[in-house]
């Protein structure tokens, strides 16, 4: 089942990088030859992805609930280390980014026509950068990783993106750099304070999530997590720190936006779920109010504002802002079927939302207009488009059953938000439904129905075999999760369980709040050991 | 056969994929004959899954019930939900009317359809929403009976709009595909209500799954006594959007955009009645939340008589239909508001029969017309079009409540069931409405088969009658409108012989209020029961006798609308509800979604921008102060240095004779002071 034995990870993360090595060495001109292997290497990272689901039963665990860990030193005076492995959340993204990689290569063989091999370099580069921010298991490589996934993005943007390309690339680049360096010097904190306590200089993210345990750090915890939020909520994004992505996504390529939409945004969901929850408890509930606030007015307001766009991609992207703020209130819910719907959501908006930006790229190469008013009846000219559309767009606004995915998420974030005291949360939440159908059918309506009335359109082709090609596995998903969700949900169960779980340790002792006893700490520093990885139960 | 249930619903499906996938290829012929038949497999399968069941064992409680799990779908924290399905008496009177009426209509939709393009795609269409349906019926939670309620409003969606590049409504500009998303809008709204009372009902008591519910809800206790009520009026008011009640009913109406059939089918005998069926589905719970109960009896008493009204004024032969329809599923409402659920599902069953009857034949009508929908263009079609006339009429005559025909059954027994229970207003409501069906059913009647032709020569030499691919389920409807009816006879008029087959049948699978069991039939005078079924009768005849009399002439129903002016005005405008709810809600909607898209643009973007060009500013100032002050000081020392060397170079001119004039010049200048000073 997993030929790779603990090298799985590795091989996973670092095939892609192998596949931009190799293009480099391939002549320039060679341009199909280019698209077609960077195809093939992006294919064999989805084949080496597979045993993840496969062998993920039989694989052990670390004792932390992480598997395939792989550990090695790395920079031994600053205790960082190259640790990599993946539990159920960090898998599903794996497997998400390697379908989505591939499926944005497939979708540009015909989209990019200029600096060919340096396009697919890039996005090889960027598969291995994300892949890798999924995998890290300490906090030092994942900032590493986290950064190197800016760069070939900035260059996709700014190079092979549309008029404002330069604007919106800068912009993408500077904004998200602000919050990572605000991040870094959480990180620092993080580092240094875990040092204070256990003497222990480390950025293994398995011991610095014992932190959350810890009593009397409040007052720097809510520091340290604000440094944090600043850094994910632009990345998610959450409103109001969300006006990067329709400009990224507007003048990024076809390619860029799937990948963006589908992987890059849930870097940020991935950051709260994976460090501000488990390691700042007691401040992720001082500030539950806010967080949860601010994913309502995203959900609303971004839905509002998607509404009225007159710009078909611009459209998509406030969708994503409305969805992500969904994901986000599953996940500050802080019960096990918020964070289960919210990572849930994370894949499916991936599904969906990827797909929706394969549609309008799909269009935008025959017609290369992107305002919604150009188009209308391309039902008549585009049948299978436009079924497949139907479908991507059912997804995304939450119908069951037909494919199902977004409700199952929706409905699974609703029953965990509406488990929280005060019901009004999840009530406001749920408009989003409404307000989903209503931008998204009008804008189905406004380019697949009324009268095929412009003359540009009446001649367009239908989706030939790679087209088909590129949409289907992502219908194929949906009503997979739509229909069968239960191993997603068998997946998720034990590291929500247990993230649940993190969460709850402090909030059962609120009165050590603020204070810092020497005897606290010893306490904390023996289970800290007992907690810590022997050397028998690590994996081989 | 009742384990294989849950293929009833899959059946109709492999047609979706067949005809989805190959349909454009495939001869017309092949794609109706595939359609057709995979509904009447379903229909076979349903009549031997309930044959089954009527001889299984009931339950403790005096309930046949079938239930069945395929396994987990939705394994939550705080609630489990499977893929249940579960067949019952309630489910199983659905089952038939929806896979039998559906047969009927898929027959008639061949022929109906027959010169369309999109052939194909029509019956994808309608074999997913006989899938869709199925699964709502047959759900045993929920959770998959919502799969089936939003399968259906999808496709009641992709149907609406199914001649996607035609205009509707020219007096409101209205495209079929803009009258598709508004039902999918205003439905999503309603199911917005229907999934908060879901939540509610999952988190206080664990499970979706209606038997369990039931059972739950009974034992409550009178703590959740204001949580049922208000999970009862959020169930409801899903119910009001899926069928068409106040304040949601607008969508129905225009609804008609869709092809004919498809009005027969979902906007008439199936879907719309899903509210109905969900309602009755938790009669458990409503017997737990009178007040709830309360509420749905008055809104379905005030949509029966109002959308009755809105139907008298109607020229749309469609529409007149259509808000028949609204009525109609007040009256369902009502009855199970006021505890007469059977009632209300045995109207659900009747109104089936005659209301697809109505709309096939208006739809032959059409056909016949060559696609003419108003009424005021018609007249005198009963010689052209003799079957289709007298099938029209047997299902007119069946909404209209004359006794021995279907509809008098159903409709007497929810008028009886509102008097026995004492709500006296909603049996006084319902009986006027059954006055005004009358008229506006026979005003129908009038101005399209009787009286003269008004459409001109041109169009009358090409009426015709529709073939027998039309006509034959017109006359097997009208067989069942006119003797369905019978199954549900009242013991009054079986000389007290209790014959009641489907009182029998259903009433074990319906909760009542108080715990009793037989509601309606509790102990009353017979004369009391035959006077009021007098009354009704009276009612509807003279409503035909006013329809007739006032059609008859050809100025009096002008001279009507004169006297009435304003009131006339208000109807036939529909009450301005579309106009009301557009600048209510839609505008003020709208441009709340404008003002956002500029609050983003120049408030939230701009403050981004603005930090980019603050910092462009500090950039530039710094750089001239770099410039002008950092860079100057240190220019203005090489450029005095560069001064002090061109000054000082000009002396160095290497020429001995200046050299000597200088020094000679410098002696002469301490002499002169010294001189001077000294």
């Amino acid at each position: 089942m997993n030929p790779f034995g603990d090298q799985l990870l590795n091989v996973i993360t670092f095939v892609p990088l192998a596949g931009a090595l190799v293009l480099l060495l391939l002549p320039k001109e060679k341009n199909e030859l280019v698209a077609r292997l960077a195809t093939v290497f992006a294919g064999l990272g989805v084949l080496v992805s597979l045993p993840l689901w496969f062998a993920w039963q039989s694989a052990p665990t670390d004792g932390h609930g992480f598997r395939f860990v792989f550990e090695s030193n790395w920079i031994p005076s600053i205790g960082a280390k190259y640790i990599v492995g993946v539990d159920g959340i960090s898998m599903l993204l794996v497997l998400l980014t390697t379908i989505m990689g591939l499926i944005a290569i497939l979708s540009s063989w015909t989209a990019i026509q200029t600096r060919v091999k340096g396009f697919y370099v890039f996005m090889l580069i960027l598969q291995t950068g994300m892949i890798g921010v999924f995998v890290s298991l300490d906090m030092f490589l994942f900032y590493i990783f986290w950064e190197v996934m800016l760069v070939p993005m900035y260059f996709i943007i700014g190079i092979w993106g549309g008029k404002r390309k330069l604007y919106a690339a800068i912009k993408f680049f500077l904004y998200t750099l602000f919050g990572s360096v605000l991040m870094l010097l959480g990180i620092i904190a993080l580092y240094f304070y875990h040092e204070k306590v256990t003497g222990m200089f480390t950025f293994d993210i398995r011991y610095l999530q014992a932190m959350g345990a810890w009593s009397g750090w409040f007052d720097l915890q809510c520091w340290i997590w604000l440094a944090f939020f600043l850094g994910f909520a632009i990345k998610v994004p959450m409103f109001p720190f969300h006006t990067w992505l329709p400009d990224a996504h507007v003048e990024a390529p076809t390619a860029g936006s799937v990948i963006l939409a589908a992987v890059l945004l849930k870097m940020g969901t991935y950051g709260f779920v994976r460090f501000s929850l488990p390691m700042m408890p007691e401040a992720t509930k001082h500030y539950l109010p806010y967080a949860l606030t601010l994913c309502v007015i995203g959900i609303i307001y971004g839905a509002m504002v998607a509404m009225v766009q007159k710009d078909w991609k611009k459209l998509v992207a406030y969708s994503s802002v409305s969805h992500l703020g969904f994901c986000m209130i599953g996940i500050f819910a802080l019960t096990a079927d918020g964070i289960t719907g919210g990572v849930l959501q994370m894949l499916n908006h991936g599904l969906a939302t990827g797909a929706l930006f394969l549609i309008v790229g799909l269009v935008y190469e025959r017609r290369h207009t992107r305002e919604i008013s150009e188009y209308g009846g391309l039902w008549k000219v585009m049948p299978v488009f436009a079924v497949l559309f139907m479908i991507m767009m059912l997804s995304s606004i939450g119908m069951p059953g037909i494919p199902g995915n977004g409700f199952i998420g929706e409905f699974t974030i609703l029953m965990g938000v509406f488990a929280l005291p005060q019901k009004f949360w999840a009530v406001l939440a749920a408009t989003g439904i409404v307000l989903g159908a209503a931008y998204m059918l009008w804008l189905y309506q406004r380019t697949m129905f009324g009268e095929l009335s412009n003359e540009k359109n009446k001649n367009l082709k239908d989706l030939n075999f790679r087209e088909i090609a590129t949409l289907v596995p992502l219908v194929i998903l949906s009503f997979w999760i739509g229909l069968y969700p239960k191993p997603f949900f068998n997946i998720l169960a034990e590291p929500v369980n247990k993230l649940v779980a993190q969460v709850e340790q402090t909030w059962q002792y609120p009165d050590k709040v603020g204070k810092l006893a020497g005897d606290d700490v010893l306490v904390r520093l023996d289970e800290l050991e007992e907690a810590m990885p022997e050397e028998g139960n690590e994996v081989h | 056969m009742l384990d294989l249930i849950w293929l009833i619903p899959l059946i109709p499906l492999t047609g979706v994929l067949i005809n989805g996938f190959f349909g454009r290829r495939m001869p017309l012929k092949t794609v109706g004959v595939i359609a057709c038949a995979t509904v009447l497999i379903a229909f076979l399968l349903s009549v031997g899954a309930v044959v089954q069941l009527a001889g299984s064992e009931p339950n403790p409680d005096g309930l046949r019930i079938h239930e069945l799990s395929l396994g987990d779908w939705m394994p939550l924290d705080a609630v489990s939900v499977p893929w249940e399905f579960s067949l019952d008496p309630l489910g199983s009177v659905l089952l038939l009317v929806v896979t039998g009426v559906g047969f009927l209509i898929h027959v008639y939709s061949i022929g109906y359809m027959a010169h369309e393009k999109d052939y194909a795609r029509f019956f994808t269409y309608l074999n997913l929403f006989m899938g869709m349906m199925l699964t709502l019926v047959l759900a045993g939670n929920m959770m998959v009976m919502f799969v089936g309620w939003e399968g259906v409003g999808l496709c009641s969606y992709l149907l609406i709009g199914f001649y996607y590049d035609k205009p509707f409504d020219l007096r409101t500009g209205l495209t079929c595909a803009d009258a598709g998303r508004k039902a999918f809008i205003t439905n999503r709204i309603g199911d917005f209500a229907f999934l908060i009372g879901v939540l509610y009902l999952a988190i206080n008591f664990g499970t979706l799954t209606f038997s369990e519910i039931s059972e739950r809800v009974a034992h409550a206790g009178p703590g959740a006594h204001g949580l049922l009520v208000g999970v009862g009026i959020l169930l409801f008011l899903g119910a009001c959007g899926k069928s068409a009640q106040i304040p949601l009913y607008v969508w129905l109406p225009d609804a008609m955009a869709g092809p004919t059939p498809v009005s027969a089918l979902i906007h008439a005998a199936t879907m719309v009645t899903a509210g109905v069926y969900m309602v009755a589905r938790m009669s458990a719970l409503y017997a737990q939340a009178p007040e709830a109960m309360a509420v749905i009896a008055a809104v379905g008493a005030l949509t029966a008589i109002f959308a009755a009204i809105m139907g008298t004024a109607a020229t749309d032969i469609k529409k007149v239909l259509a808000y028949s329809t609204v009525s109609q599923l007040g009256y369902m409402f009502a009855a199970c508001g006021v505890g007469a659920y059977v009632a209300g599902i045995f109207h659900l069953m009747t109104h089936a029969f005659f209301k697809a009857l109505l709309f096939l034949g208006a739809g032959s009508v059409i056909h016949g017309m060559n696609g003419e929908q108003d009424i005021r263009k018609m007249g005198g079609l009963k010689k052209k079009m003799p079957r289709t006339y007298w099938t029209f009429l047997v299902a007119t005559l069946a909404i209209a409540g004359i006794p021995g025909l279907a509809g008098f059954f159903s409709k007497d027994e929810i008028l009886w069931g509102a008097w026995s229970s004492g709500n006296k207003i909603v049996w006084l409501t319902l009986a006027a409405a059954a006055g005004v069906t009358a008229f506006y059913m026979f005003r129908l009647v009038y101005l399209t088969f009787w009286g003269t032709f008004r459409g001109g020569d041109e169009a009358e030499s090409k009426v015709h009658e529709s073939n027998s691919l039309m006509t034959v389920p017109l006359m097997v409807l009208a067989v069942l409108a006119a003797v369905g009816g019978w199954i549900g006879i009242p013991k009054l008029l079986t000389f007290g012989k209790d014959i009641n087959l489907f009182h029998h049948w259903l009433a074990p699978a319906i909760s009542l209020p108080h715990g009793d069991g037989h509601g309606v039939e509790a102990s009353h005078s017979a004369g009391l029961e035959f006077g009021l079924m007098a009354v009704a009768v009276g009612i509807a005849v003279f409503g035909i006798l006013l329809a007739l009399h006032v059609y008859k002439s050809s100025t009096l129903p002008q001279k009507i609308a004169d006297t009435l002016g304003p009131v006339y005005k208000l109807v036939r405008n529909l009450f301005w509800v579309d106009e009301l709810y557009k600048f209510a809600i839609l505008k003020p909607f709208y441009a709340a979604c404008r003002g956002f898209r500029w609050v983003d643009i120049h408030v939230v973007d701009g403050l981004v921008n603005g930090t980019r060009n603050a910092t462009l500013g500090l950039s530039y100032i710094s750089n001239l102060h770099d410039r002008i002050v950092v860079d100057g000081l240190v220019n203005l020392t090489g450029w005095v240095t560069t001064w002090l060397h061109r000054m000082l170079s000009r002396v160095q001119t290497g020429m001995i004779q200046t050299y000597l004039s200088v020094m000679l010049l410098g002696v002469f200048i301490l002499i002169a002071y010294y001189t001077l000073a000294g």
